[in-house]
């Protein structure tokens, strides 16, 4: 026996109580809202932070858009995206520019978003100072007293250790120049398009219960020391195989049997959407 | 004495209870030692009074349970005062009562006007970072965002503190007690404070070790003109650190004057009894 659900899986309690605590996120950019995080039906920590926000705010002319680390494919975007689809009926995507609701998992798109979407981003650990206390009330008096020499500590360390600050994702940003936050684990690459988004940038923990989000066109800038300038991971030399662009994170394939490196796209809605205006003016050209 | 003092205490109290009607009287106190029997609040800190000149050590003695450790948290604010003032100063702080600042002006004094070192290293070091990190913490917190900068100063600070450069990237943990606390009195000193509170410095480190660190604080007062509270049971420490000494009991001042006058012609009961103690 099938139970009929409610409009996106929530009651409307709940959605009302995590769009309250959206509407706050937004009021107080980077600030860490704890909600009220539900039980849902996949696992904590699979992106249920995510999946409570797309549900509480999708409606039904919106389209949506799920990736996992880039990819639209992979199992846990295309549960998460069916699950959404049953209970709310919502047309579907993979076409960056057509959603309206974007959840991702660790990526932000390559192609620039609008400032009709919403990019939802999956946290696993919202709390940028949890390395330096473990305590969650004196982190909070921490952020209410703007003291981040934590987290400035943690990358100084880095800098001794490698002789560079060694975050390869999540690496800290300031938020608004007030708070400081954890982008989710997106790579460096991906922090600068934060700075000044058009689209809203929400982003939910399920299992540590909070809700933050940066508005649009807030500043938001990656910390670094006057000496150690902020760098992103660098492709130079490196296209993708398959279709050939540069400027974009690209992902290091490693062939098993031959040992062989290659370089592809990470986001792989983009990569098609190469191929396929390549082969567009192939067709055109060779009936010309 | 025409100087005027860096830092004055007035009426520090500091009691744990809510008191009731046996004890809350302030001159006729029905307490035993610092506790009263009925309500069991405990008295740590009863009126106490000082004042603290530039480049003067200052000596803080009494038994276990004197309260001179709870006075020492309060001064570096690390717990909050029950009532009393205190005053710095400073530009900036002058005529201000520190204790009614808001906590962010306080976490910028302890930044940039105190330094601190605790008894335990556990307290004043973060154990699983490095210790040229942990210097570069105080570093940080007072705004510094330079990397080779931080680095220099953390380099001179442990050299002058004898901690070889090559294990300046290793963390504190590893090190023994007398490196330990040789760490943390660098980074006590990395902002070049002006004042510097000594907690039990050498208590648990053995006999070469506590006279190298005395040396060190001695050396450091010489050379840098810092004002220090030095807290200790030890009159050996006391004796050969400080210029004038306050002797607590029970949560009171009982006794100041120039070390050698306490200790010589002691005029209390109890400090008599102290000083007649030594071995």
């Amino acid at each position: 026996m099938k139970a009929n659900t409610h409009f996106a899986f929530f009651d409307e309690g709940s959605k009302k109580e995590i769009r309250r605590a959206i509407m706050k996120a937004v009021a107080i950019p980077g600030y860490q809202v704890p909600f009220a995080s539900r039980e849902m039906p996949i696992a904590r920590g699979w992106g249920t932070g995510g999946l409570q926000l797309t549900l509480s705010i999708i409606g039904k002319s919106d389209v949506l858009k799920v990736i996992d680390q880039g990819a639209d494919e992979s199992v846990n975007a295309v549960s998460i995206k069916k699950l959404v689809h049953e209970t709310t009926n919502v047309e579907l995507t993979e076409e960056t520019s057509e959603a309206t609701i974007i959840q991702s998992r660790h990526r932000i798109p390559e192609v620039p978003l609008t400032k009709d979407q919403i990019i939802v981003l999956q946290v696993p650990t919202p709390e940028p100072l949890r390395g330096v206390e473990e305590r969650e009330f004196v982190t909070k008096r921490m952020h209410s007293e703007d003291d981040y020499s934590g987290v400035w500590l943690m990358l100084f360390e880095q800098i001794m250790k490698y002789g560079r600050t060694a975050t390869f994702a999540d690496h800290p940003v300031y938020v608004n120049g007030r708070y400081v936050m954890a982008p989710s684990p997106i790579p460096r690459f991906d922090n600068n398009k934060m700075h000044q988004s058009e689209s809203l940038i929400l982003l939910g923990a399920g299992r540590e219960k909070k809700i933050y989000a940066v508005p649009p066109f807030t500043n938001v800038e990656s910390l670094a020391f006057e000496d150690y300038p902020f760098t992103v991971e660098s492709f130079e030399g490196h296209k993708c195989h398959l279709c050939g662009s540069t400027d974009i994170f690209l992902d290091e394939i490693i062939d098993q049997q031959t040992g062989e490196k290659s370089h592809q796209c990470n986001d792989t809605s983009f990569c098609m959407d190469q191929l396929n205006r390549k082969e567009k003016v192939e067709v055109q050209t060779s009936y010309a | 004495m025409h100087e005027k003092p860096i830092l004055q205490v007035r009426n520090l109290r500091k009691q744990f209870g809510t008191g009731c009607k046996d004890c809350s009287e302030l001159m006729n106190r029905n307490l035993e030692k610092n506790f009263c029997k009925s309500c069991g609040t405990v008295y740590a800190c009863q009126d106490i009074s000082f004042d603290l000149y530039p480049g003067e050590i200052l000596g803080i003695v009494g038994e276990s349970g004197s309260g001179k450790s709870t006075m020492m948290q309060c001064l570096y604010f690390d717990a909050d005062v029950t009532s009393g003032e205190a005053y710095i100063s400073d530009s900036i702080l002058a005529g201000q009562n520190v204790f009614g600042l808001s906590s962010q002006q306080k976490r910028s004094i302890r930044n940039h006007v105190y330094g601190m070192v605790y008894q335990n290293p556990v307290h004043g070091l973060k154990m699983n970072f490095s210790s040229v990190g942990n210097i570069a913490e105080k570093l940080i917190a007072a705004g510094n965002r330079n990397v080779a900068n931080m680095e220099a100063t953390s380099k001179k600070l442990l050299n002058n503190v004898h901690i070889p450069l090559h294990r300046m990237k290793e963390e504190p943990r590893n090190f023994s007690g007398g490196m330990q606390q040789r760490v943390q009195i660098a980074k006590a000193l990395s902002n070049n404070p002006p004042i510097l509170f000594l907690d039990e410095v050498t208590t648990g480190l053995d006999l070469s070790v506590q006279a190298n660190v005395l040396d060190l604080i001695k050396k450091i007062q010489r050379d840098l003109g810092i004002s220090m509270i030095v807290v200790s049971h030890d009159l050996g420490v006391i004796r050969m650190l400080a210029d004038r000494t306050i002797v607590l009991l029970n949560g009171k001042v009982i006794e100041e004057g120039l070390t050698d006058q306490v200790l010589e012609d002691p005029q209390h009961e109890y400090t008599q009894q102290l000083v007649y103690s030594l071995l």
